[in-house]
């Protein structure tokens, strides 16, 4: 079953002297429930801008995105917001943690917007950071934990909503080898758990660990 | 996100940078004071002068010379038409419905030997002052009696101030003092009667009447006092003191007050002092006001990241803006509260001093003005930061 859809997606940015870019052309894509999927291609090639819009942080200029059954492509921000909120988790390249706020709260944050309450944000929060390995660092802030820890935390924080897709933007770009296994690893269990999971990275290496790997070139997917 | 959840945020972020907030909120804090301080002092003021007008009796009708609200206002020319002449036909045109007392003042030097009391006022009134002017007690001694009076006989009776000038040790029955030149005899004490404007009302002394208009060779009145004896009276006794006056005086040479008018003035005054001060003060809210708007603006400069953060995990445009907004207006009632704190703390510091009232609504009216002031200036700041595209805020340096 399909969660993603794109139909003939188009992505055209104009610049201030009104110069057009096209950054994606007629992309069409189908990700099922439950993949693993890898995208892949160098910087300029229109990854991110796919990213983008499968996160909903971005619309298309034109075509269809239907996420989970639901057509997405012209809803407004505060709806957008709503569905990045429940069906989406997003890991970034550089953590994007609270400074000074501890792991907890870090991964309770999402929840805020959700409108659960303080008591089951704080335990679905602890819940969360047990999968990745995390259930003794509760109270650490970012600048207590090493790399590979803050990423895990960002998992964590990416899957305590219980999200339909987790989007990982070049997740293991600031983490060395081995911390870089160790997020691969949750990724791989993640993955074993039904998840879907869409992996960004310019690394061949790091996309192989995907079933699924789609190069992006000049704003369209080579097969 | 609802509401205490707000308000849980904008207290971390301002617990986040201390200094930063409290500087922020010192803007609001010293507006707030200075309201509430400037207007518990005029209030004081004008508390303290009714009071004392209150305390010369309410059935109390003044006459003055020149006309009030005239081109030829007191302290204008030709303002000493006023003469025994006037308060004798008063006399005898009222009879027993009022009683009239003439009384001229001069600010003299009091001496006694070596000692001095400087720029006292001296009154020359007639034997029934202080049963017309409530606020005149004898502490020691006597007011001199109609005989003296009629005669102008050099007798003295000295206020506190002089009392204590001129003889520390507080016996000054019967020595006799000098005004200017020529000698008095101290007959009595008055009570303290406390200071208006700042003028001490007790470095006075009062002599007869005659007295008064032969040391310094004046014929003319500073005032006529009249008691009307029963508040009901006062009007009527005020047509019958102008109809009398017109016989000999234009209208445009004495006004004839009551106490309600005077009490009115007083009003008038006081009101425009406290919308002038608390105007000013007002003013230093509003500078206040921009400097919550500056640190807001910067704030959410060096928040982008996480606004970009928040948003992509779930935040909508309005979680934002009331963010932010909460958090300045979280910033100015916080400031707003430490200076009510503090304005109450310093008028009553003060009020030993200078007699100082706090009034309620200064209190409800600067706090209100502060809060509105957060949401006003907090309002763009908090805008800016909902509007900041996600994709971009993420990717800020």
């Amino acid at each position: 079953m399909p969660l993603v859809k794109l139909t003939q997606v188009n992505k055209i940015y104009k610049n201030s002297s009104g110069l057009e870019f096209q950054a994606l052309k007629n992309i069409n894509l189908t990700i099922n429930k439950g993949e693993f999927l890898a995208i892949t291609g160098p910087s300029g090639s229109g990854k991110s801008t796919l990213m983008n819009i499968l996160g909903l942080l971005d619309s298309p200029s034109s075509g269809s995105y239907e996420l989970d059954g639901s057509d997405v492509s012209k809803l407004g921000e505060n709806d957008l917001a709503t569905i990045r909120n429940r069906k989406i988790g997003f890991v970034f390249q550089s953590f994007n943690l609270l400074p000074r706020t501890s792991a907890l709260d870090n991964v309770s944050l999402p929840l805020i917007y959700a409108g659960v309450t303080e008591k089951d944000r704080l335990s679905r929060a602890k819940q969360s950071l047990e999968i990745v390995g995390l259930a003794d660092k509760l109270g650490s802030t970012p600048s207590q934990l090493s790399g590979g820890q803050q990423q895990r935390v960002a998992i964590a924080r990416a899957l305590v909503t219980n999200p339909e897709l987790i989007l990982a933007d070049e997740p293991t770009g600031n983490l060395d080898t081995k911390n870089s296994e160790e997020i691969m690893k949750i990724f791989h269990s993640l993955h074993k758990n039904k998840k879907t999971i869409i992996l960004i990275t310019h690394e061949l290496d790091v996309a192989k660990n995907a079933p699924r790997i789609i190069h992006v070139k000049d704003g369209t997917v080579l097969n | 996100m609802n509401t205490t959840e707000t308000f849980r945020l904008a207290f971390k972020a301002i617990l986040a940078n201390k200094t930063r907030s409290f500087l922020t909120m010192l803007g609001i804090m010293i507006g707030v004071l200075s309201v509430i301080l400037l207007t518990s002092l005029v209030s004081g003021l004008k508390t303290s002068i009714t009071s004392q007008i209150a305390g010369l009796g309410s059935n109390l009708i003044y006459v003055i010379p020149g006309k009030i609200g005239g081109g030829r206002g007191p302290g204008g020319t030709q303002v000493d038409k006023l003469t025994v002449r006037n308060s004798t036909a008063l006399k005898l045109g009222l009879g027993n419905q009022a009683s009239v007392c003439p009384a001229v003042q001069k600010v003299s030097n009091i001496y006694y030997f070596n000692k001095s009391s400087k720029e006292a006022t001296v009154i020359g009134v007639e034997a029934n002052y202080p049963d017309i002017i409530q606020s005149v007690k004898i502490s020691q001694g006597r007011f001199f009696n109609n005989s003296e009076s009629q005669a102008g006989q050099k007798v003295v009776v000295i206020g506190q101030t002089v009392l204590k000038n001129l003889f520390p040790d507080g016996s000054a029955l019967n020595r006799e003092i000098k005004v200017d030149n020529l000698k008095y005899k101290v007959i009595g004490v008055l009570e303290a009667r406390g200071s208006i404007f700042g003028a001490d009302q007790d470095n006075t002394v009062v002599i007869p009447l005659v007295s008064a208009q032969r040391q310094f060779g004046i014929t003319n009145l500073t005032t006529i006092f009249i008691d009307a004896k029963t508040p009901e009276n006062v009007d009527n006794i005020k047509k019958k003191v102008g109809e009398i006056l017109a016989k000999s005086l234009s209208t445009d040479d004495f006004s004839v007050v009551d106490q309600a008018q005077t009490l009115s003035t007083i009003n008038q005054i006081t009101g425009v002092l406290t919308l002038g001060l608390g105007g000013i003060a007002a003013i230093s809210l509003l500078v206040g006001g921009i400097g919550i708007m500056n640190i807001m603006l910067v704030s959410v400069t060096e928040r982008t990241r996480e606004i970009g953060l928040r948003k992509a995990l779930g935040a909508r445009p309005k979680d934002i803006r009331n963010q932010f907004l909460i958090e300045a207006i979280t910033l100015s009632g916080l400031g707003g509260l430490m200076g009510i704190i503090l304005g109450i703390l310093s008028s009553w510091a003060i009020n030993p001093i200078i007699q100082t009232t706090i009034t309620w609504w200064a209190i409800v009216l600067s706090f209100a003005f502060s809060m509105f002031v957060g949401v006003i200036f907090g309002v763009a700041p908090a805008l800016r930061a909902s509007r900041l595209n996600p994709i971009e805020s993420l990717r800020y340096e």
